[in-house]
């Protein structure tokens, strides 16, 4: 039998096993931002502890930072206080730090594989959950908490309790209209938001094959919201395309001697998993989630479930769930009238995701009452969509198109919805009052899906849009 | 920073219901914009305790019977969502020494771990048990004891599954991790000079214009 790529990365990065019982792994990159980071320094200095490895550790700004008035120092002091000790902590301990002046800066999960440094048989940590989505350069990714955040800093590795792999192996081929945004919430609410305890997801098979790059790391991005701590997609022709000439990869012939490795680093053929699930990408369709977690998903042309349709355990959070949004079992999803619409985020902020939500609203308007706010998940997506002419085909339908940042994910910036608003989001968490207000109402679906909702004022079926084309 | 020997903890017990509840909700992003953990305590479940309005909920954490409560009884994936350790951090400085429940989001229980707070599984059965009992009673006292993996409320006793190495963290006290993984200074040098992408394909830090793109 072979390995699997989770195991083979393993044990390259395997430093010791500790007394604990727990492994000690080299970390190979380690991505930092502000709200998690400024403990973990204070604690170094405590200790009177260097950062270890320096080079081997980027930063960014992206969580706090406005969208709308970037202008130093920020309106808000606590968030300006945030910057400061970053830009402080990074110039102290000579750490690279890509800022709102770098012409790199963005959310951490965009920037790493944008600029190269998120590489297939790597080791990589973050503070910050959604660290799963490097995973689909074939990376083992892992989000961490700021006491581990230290230790990356102080010793460049972790100790990690070992994990189990599950394959996803998705058939077939997706549908027009259907995205990679739609394949991860089917799978979360098939296997559950705590489906994935104690598993690395491995993602596999014909449909996950046929996806980009940018729609691999929508679902590996995911992969925390069914429990799965990693996420990860077997490196490929995809993969080394996609590397080849970015900023901190390999050149040359140095990128040779990479892809060679990255080959060998992929699971083997006949590997072993812990456990497997199969789903079939023909029989997709547009997902949204309509409660207060990931899972609790349905497909555009359903019905919000009845509470005895639903599997006993999962009665309880339905029941939260009406409570919190009121809406109705039974109330079809389709015609859900929207508030606010956001395209944007770690999941869904790149530049295909703009592009396709560009081609969908060229020509049209968003409906008068829906607040829309388009935001590049990095500088460089900001940059290129401007190349494109995308921030004008936006504005012209109406939609605010913003600076790069979290934005609307997740209320840590000026970006947040106000009392009950229900918002079409293209980000990855609908839990209550995530997206700043504690009474909103989040609705995750596809950037195409947010981008039809927008028009229509009103949750609604972007098949025939998509296949409409251009207006 | 302490890194104490523990092997007792006792106190009482405070029962938040539910699956799945994440750490959104143990501590609502806008209260991060902090540059320490100290002041987050008065900030668990803000937005549970505390309706649009303003006035307090009836949360077990607005109670007053369980103001001193020093072990919180939860049920399956608690902790899920965003790996922010001021879920924990902000629970800690509340009072909560030890988090029982049915299963734990896997970052928020090393998160736990990494400051000392042990994070007990026991069964369905068993919590309900367990949150019952406080709720009848906010003054029943729990007794952890990490060494015999026994909890003890009242005049009764179970076993709750803790695995060895995090037991063994707790009780050697070593779950501060960064010393342990000092120690280890040669091997990890000896780890990274092995790495193909640190010693033959290195990151390209060539002098040219950086750019997001290829």
């Amino acid at each position: 039998m072979g390995k699997n790529l989770l195991r083979k990365v393993w044990d390259l990065h395997k430093v010791r096993t500790l007394p604990s019982g727990q492994d000690q792994l080299y970390i190979g990159l380690h991505l930092i931002h502000e709200v998690t980071s400024p403990q973990a320094f204070a604690m170094l200095a405590e200790r009177g502890l260097k950062v270890l490895h320096p080079e081997r550790t980027f930063a960014t700004v992206d969580h706090i930072v406005p969208t709308e008035d970037q202008n130093r120092p920020f309106k808000d002091d606590l968030a300006e206080q945030m910057i400061r000790a970053l830009e402080g902590n990074t110039a102290e301990h000579g750490i690279e730090f890509f800022g709102l002046d770098s012409g790199l800066q963005g959310i951490v999960h965009i920037i790493g594989p944008e600029l190269g440094l998120s590489q297939p048989g790597m080791t990589i940590a973050c503070g910050d959950s959604h660290t799963s989505t490097h995973g689909a350069l074939g990376a083992i990714a892992i989000g961490v908490g700021t006491s581990q955040v230290r230790d990356v800093l102080a010793t460049q590795t972790l100790a990690l309790n070992p994990l189990k792999v599950r394959r996803i192996e998705v058939r077939g081929s997706l549908p027009a209209g259907v995205y990679s945004k739609d394949i991860i919430l089917r799978i979360i609410a098939e296997l559950g938001v705590k489906g994935g305890l104690g598993y690395a997801y491995e993602y596999g098979g014909a449909a996950i094959e046929a996806l980009p790059m940018e729609a691999r790391l929508t679902i590996c991005n995911m992969s925390i919201e069914g429990g799965a701590r990693v996420g990860y997609i077997n490196p490929d022709q995809v993969t080394f395309d996609y590397l080849e000439g970015r900023s901190f990869a390999p050149k040359g012939g140095e990128f040779e001697k990479a892809v060679a490795f990255w080959k060998q680093i992929a699971s083997d053929a006949e590997a072993d998993y812990d456990d497997r699930f199969l789903l079939d990408a023909d029989t997709l369709e547009p997902m949204i989630a309509w409660g207060i977690n990931p899972g609790q998903a349905i497909g555009v042309d359903q019905k919000l479930p009845g509470l005895k349709d639903l599997k006993a355990e999962e009665r309880e959070a339905a029941q939260m769930a009406y409570n919190h949004t009121r809406f109705h079992p039974g109330q079809p999803i389709k015609g859900q009238k929207i508030d606010v619409a956001f395209i944007g985020s770690c999941t869904n902020g790149r530049i295909s995701d703009l592009r396709e939500a560009a081609r969908l609203v060229r020509g049209h308007k968003a409906a008068p009452h829906v607040r829309v706010l388009v935001v590049p998940g990095s500088q460089a997506v900001a940059e290129q969509a401007a190349a494109e002419g995308l921030p004008e085909i936006f504005r012209e339908a109406g939609f605010q198109w913003r600076q790069a940042g979290c934005s609307m994910c997740l209320g840590m910036n000026p970006d947040v919805l106000v009392g009950d608003q229900v918002c079409a989001s293209s980000s990855n968490r609908n839990f209550i009052g995530r997206q700043g207000s504690p009474e909103g109402r989040t609705l995750l679906m596809s950037p195409a899906m947010v981008a039809a909702a927008a028009l229509a004022g009103e949750v609604t079926d972007v098949r025939p849009l998509s296949q409409g084309g251009e207006a | 920073m302490s890194t104490a020997k523990m092997r007792e903890i006792s106190g009482g017990g405070v029962a938040v219901r539910g699956n799945d509840i994440d750490t959104d909700r143990i501590i609502p992003a806008r209260y991060m914009k902090e540059l320490t953990f100290d002041s987050l305590g008065q900030y668990s479940f803000y937005d549970q305790r505390f309706d649009a309005s303003g006035k307090t909920t009836d949360h077990p954490f607005n109670d007053p019977r369980y103001r001193g409560a020093a072990i919180l009884l939860v049920n399956k994936n608690f902790g899920c969502g965003s790996s922010r350790e001021h879920a924990p951090q902000a629970l800690m400085r509340w009072g909560i020494r030890a988090v029982v429940g049915e299963s734990f989001a896997e970052i928020f229980a090393g998160n736990c771990s990494a400051i000392g707070v042990p994070t007990l599984t026991v069964s369905s059965e068993q919590i309900e048990q367990l949150m019952k009992r406080v709720e009848a009673d906010p003054a029943t006292q729990l007794h952890i004891d990490l060494e015999s993996r026994t909890l003890q409320a009242g005049d009764s006793s179970l076993s709750f599954n803790l695995p060895q190495s995090q037991a063994q963290l707790f009780l050697e006290g070593t779950w501060d991790t960064t010393n342990t993984l000092l120690e280890g200074l040669k091997q990890i040098q000896a780890t990274a000079v092995r790495l193909p992408y640190v010693k033959d394909f290195p990151y390209d830090r060539s002098d040219g214009e950086r750019s997001g793109g290829t």
